[in-house]
């Protein structure tokens, strides 16, 4: 008989517990977005359905250990087998079933119609970061966690956005239609902002399709949600939500910004700026595999501080970033990086960590290479 | 030309063994060498369920691993590599070498005593489908140690993450998914066989126990999914050792292939991980109600609609990988329409309590428990599959909540309510109810402080398979690493329960629970070696 109360008190308060998920962190976000809210509202309707049928379930359960012990003096009956009661416990939860069913399809509808997008942007996972792209404006960036790795290691204090923090968020304007085609380079990861109520899977070699349009100006944290690989758990996403005219004007200065990328193709630029730009672009890049110091992590990630391939030969070195290497983790990164970023990049790695080779490759050489 | 047979038995075996009684037997070989040539179906069972055992610590001691590096934000413990190993080995082992195997095990005890057969049909294959579990696991347990580490890419090991991208342990992995699938399809096929040739005479279809048609249906299902697997794991060794590319992009494959063969095992797979506990849970209940089982043919159809069901669902994992509108809406129609008959058992087993004479015996602590906590599974199982809702859920905790739900206080709690159930029948003695009632409270506080949580932290937006997380997930995270600890820890309850019950106890007659039906109680308690040497008269009781 204790037991059975101790029972039941755990069981009232697990169902104590639920009104507690609808206050905020332990429940759905509502979100930002007209389907956002509709979600929410799908998962409160299905959840309370749930509730009821609970109560009713549990409340015949726990009513019939009470009043049906044999400590009590009850005596079994011998019913079983009524053909009514099982027709009915059989059309009811159907019927609650089709009308959960019109409202989903309904939803799920409008989620599926992307058409009539005023803004496409291209999102690509890759192991760990994501990159932007603007389609048709000339704009593209990656975008890498920005939490030090101290913090994770526990030597230094852990900020509010601690793992939810990039530095460079993807900027999206409110109150328009902005279409999102999705894929990536290397393995599937999932681009997911619950504020949003946007998550999709980036396959490699295949491009997925999703929409929002924004209600309200902020800042939206996500983060990849299906396993990628080892820091997974280290790619999250930012979305920097503001009004249609700022946005038009933050566009507007990146791509003058690119524009003016692009000119430096052609000039020739000395060891120590393509070292600058190089060790940068290295850290947001390449460091997640090959790591900070170059070492790698064989067998997956081979190293490059002293890698006698790499110093010897600059034609296979330059070759293996445009193009990387098939049947391993090394992606090409003749689209994801411009002709400036793969000269910088392969100058740092030629005479950073003791491989002092001296070299210095031009952008102007990449740009030719990737033009043939 | 006479084909060459293989050596007869020795003559005095077979002579004997027409005589009949216990004298009809060889001695069994000594030591070890008895257990590795054993055909006998409760040893067997009885090696199946001490090897699910030991499995269900290791598999429990990666998810402690797990769950202490969760204890807290930041790396403590274990780097984000040998993370991802942990939650991936936790995954396999308890599948594959727990769950799995206990189920096997138990088929192995009681299906013979349940139909009154002397032993499984195919004996020999019997001993062969188990002694190929320990080299499989061996095999997968020891990629842990080999050169970049074991498998990383979780238990569901979705390509390009498990061959392009994956440790050069892989084929090692994949080999030993083969052994361990192939001792299942074996395994199935002499359960089939079993049931099917030998029910007692008299006992028809529709006469046999619960337990007995659910793990038939279940057979079914592994003949039918298992090979499946087996493919679509040639299919990963191919693309990493051979250079094809049936999930490489580049090479004109496709990712998403991958998941439509996994799943279409993989979602049949996790009824065949349930099956047998709604049979153990509908023996159970009935007993200590001291009432029939409300509906036994609906239960029957509801079972099989669930596993027919089941191959027309497997693609309610995969709502974000972008499959056309019309594909949505098929599986979520489909996946809905699964309420309707587990529903019906649920109602079952609740109206079977509703005017019985009820007792709480530790079996049926343990699938009462198993109703709530299941049902509870159930419901958040319903909320997933609203397919718009799944854009949020999935791939969170809230799914890590829901599967775990389903699988420990339900398929687990049903195997050990199975144990509790059996143990007179195989020891001869009750287990101890003091300690076994501490294993249940301790087992049933732990599982919901671990569990229920997650079901915040997923709604509240923390990813699956993260080795670290944001500050706002910390509190959840903490009590879920408590619960998993006491939880981890009962369970060395369980042992000693089992250990004192196979050394002595109160002393269980062959009818060790009064309300209990089934032919197992007919045979003494503990069950001898050989039974049903003769098969039994078989009147059937009123279902």
């Amino acid at each position: 008989m204790r037991t059975l109360l101790v029972w039941v008190a755990g069981c009232w308060t697990l169902a104590g517990l639920s009104p507690l998920a609808l206050a905020n962190g332990w429940n759905m976000p509502v979100g930002v977005t007209d389907l956002s809210r509709e979600i929410y509202s799908l998962h409160m309707t299905i959840f309370w359905i749930c509730v009821a049928i609970g109560v009713v379930v549990f409340g015949v359960m726990f009513y019939s250990l009470f009043r049906f012990r044999r400590s009590r003096g009850a005596k079994a009956d011998n019913f079983h087998e009524n053909t009514t009661v099982e027709v009915l416990w059989t059309a009811i939860p159907l019927l609650i079933l089709v009308g959960m069913a019109v409202p989903a399809t309904a939803t799920l509808v409008k989620m599926y119609d992307a058409s009539d997008a005023e803004l496409d942007v291209m999102i690509t996972g890759q192991q760990w970061r994501w990159r932007y792209e603007y389609l048709g404006e000339d704009v593209a960036f990656t975008s890498n966690m920005s939490t030090p790795r101290a913090q994770i290691r526990g030597e230094e204090a852990r900020g509010e956005h601690y793992l939810l923090e990039v530095d460079e968020p993807l900027v999206l304007p409110t109150n328009r239609k902005v279409r999102f085609l999705m894929t990536a380079d290397d393995v599937i990861h999932s681009w997911w902002v619950p504020d949003l109520a946007v998550k999709q899977d980036t396959i490699p070699g295949f491009i997925n399709e999703n929409w929002v349009n924004i209600d309200e100006p902020g800042i939206y944290r996500g983060q990849c949600a299906e396993l990628c690989g080892m820091d997974h758990g280290f790619m999250p996403i930012v979305v920097h939500a503001m009004e249609g005219e700022e946005f038009d004007e933050w566009l507007a200065e990146r791509k003058e910004a690119a524009a003016e990328e692009a000119l430096g193709v052609d000039r020739d630029w000395e060891l120590d700026e393509l070292m600058e730009r190089g060790e940068a672009v290295y850290g947001s890049i390449c460091a997640s595999c090959h790591q900070a110091e170059g070492q790698g992590a064989p067998p997956a990630f081979p190293s490059l501080a002293g890698n006698e391939r790499l110093i010897e030969d600059v034609e296979w070195h330059v070759q293996t970033i445009v193009n990387g290497v098939s049947g391993t983790a090394m992606p090409a990164f003749r689209s994801t990086l411009n002709p400036v970023e793969i000269a910088a990049v392969a100058t740092f790695t030629r005479n950073a960590w003791g491989n002092d080779t001296g070299d210095a490759v031009q952008p102007s050489e990449i740009a030719e290479q990737l033009a043939q | 030309m006479a084909p060459k047979l293989p050596p007869q038995p020795p003559l005095e075996h077979s002579s004997a063994a027409t005589a009949g009684g216990a004298a009809a037997h060889h001695a069994p070989p000594r030591g070890m060498l008895r257990w590795l040539l054993t055909t006998n179906h409760k040893e067997i069972g009885s090696l199946y369920l001490i090897f699910s055992l030991i499995m269900f610590f290791i598999g429990g001691i990666f998810a402690l691993v797990v769950r202490a590096e969760l204890f807290q934000p930041g790396l403590q413990l274990v780097n984000p590599e040998f993370f991802n190993q942990m939650t991936t080995m936790h995954g396999l082992i308890m599948v594959f070498a727990a769950v799995m195997p206990a189920f096997t095990g138990l088929a192995n005890w009681m299906i013979p005593l349940q139909i009154g057969a002397p032993d499984m049909a195919l004996p020999r294959l019997n001993n062969f489908s188990f002694w190929l579990l320990p080299v499989a696991f061996l095999l997968l347990l020891s990629t842990l140690l080999m050169p970049g580490g074991g498998p990383n890419f979780g238990w569901t090991f979705y390509a390009p993450l498990s061959t392009t991208f994956a440790p050069p342990s892989t084929t090692f992995f994949i080999l030993s998914l083969h052994i361990a699938g192939i001792s299942s399809i074996l395994g199935a096929i002499n359960i089939v066989a079993t049931i099917l040739n030998m029910r007692a005479p008299g006992m028809r279809m529709m006469d046999m126990p619960l337990f007995v048609w659910t793990w038939l249906i279940t057979a079914f299902l592994l003949i039918a999914v298992m090979p499946v697997l087996a493919g679509v794991i040639t299919m990963m060794l191919m693309d990493i050792n051979f250079g094809t590319s049936f999930f490489n992009a580049a090479g004109g494959g496709d990712p998403v292939l991958f998941q439509h063969l996994f799943w279409f095992f993989g979602h049949p797979e996790v009824y065949i991980m349930i099956l047998p506990a709604f049979g153990i849970v509908s023996a159970i209940i009935p007993t200590f109600a001291r009432k029939p089982l409300f509906g036994y043919a609906s239960m029957v159809y509801a079972t099989a609609s669930i596993a027919l069901l089941s191959f027309l669902v497997w693609a309610h994992h995969m709502f974000v990988v972008g499959l056309p509108l019309v594909a949505e809406l098929f599986f979520m129609y489909t996946t809905m329409l699964i309420a309707v008959p587990t529903g019906v058992k649920v109602f079952n087993w609740i109206t079977t309590l509703f005017r019985g004479s009820i007792t709480f015996e530790p079996p049926m602590l343990f699938a009462l428990a198993f109703v709530v906590l299941f049902t509870i599974g159930g419901f958040s199982g319903l909320m997933l599959a609203i397919a718009p809702a799944d854009f949020q859920y999935h791939d969170t905790y809230f799914v890590v909540a829901h599967f775990h739900y389903v699988l420990v206080p339900g398929a687990v709690f049903a195997i050990m309510a199975g144990v509790y159930y059996w143990l007179p029948k195989w020891t001869g003695h009750y287990p101890n109810v003091r300690l076994s009632q501490w294993h249940f409270w301790l087992s049933v506080i732990g599982v919901n402080l671990t569990f229920f949580p997650m079901h915040f932290s997923g709604l509240a937006g923390m990813p699956r398979r993260i080795p670290d997380y944001a500050l706002q997930f910390a509190d959840f995270n903490l009590v879920s690493s408590l619960g998993a600890f006491m939880f981890g820890a009962s369970q060395l309850v369980f042992v000693a329960v089992v250990i004192l019950c196979v050394r002595g106890g109160e002393k269980a007659p062959a009818k060790a629970w009064e309300g209990a039906e089934d032919l197992e109680w007919s045979v003494p308690s503990p069950a001898p070696l050989h039974t049903f040497e003769t098969p039994p008269t078989f009147s059937p009781h009123v279902h």
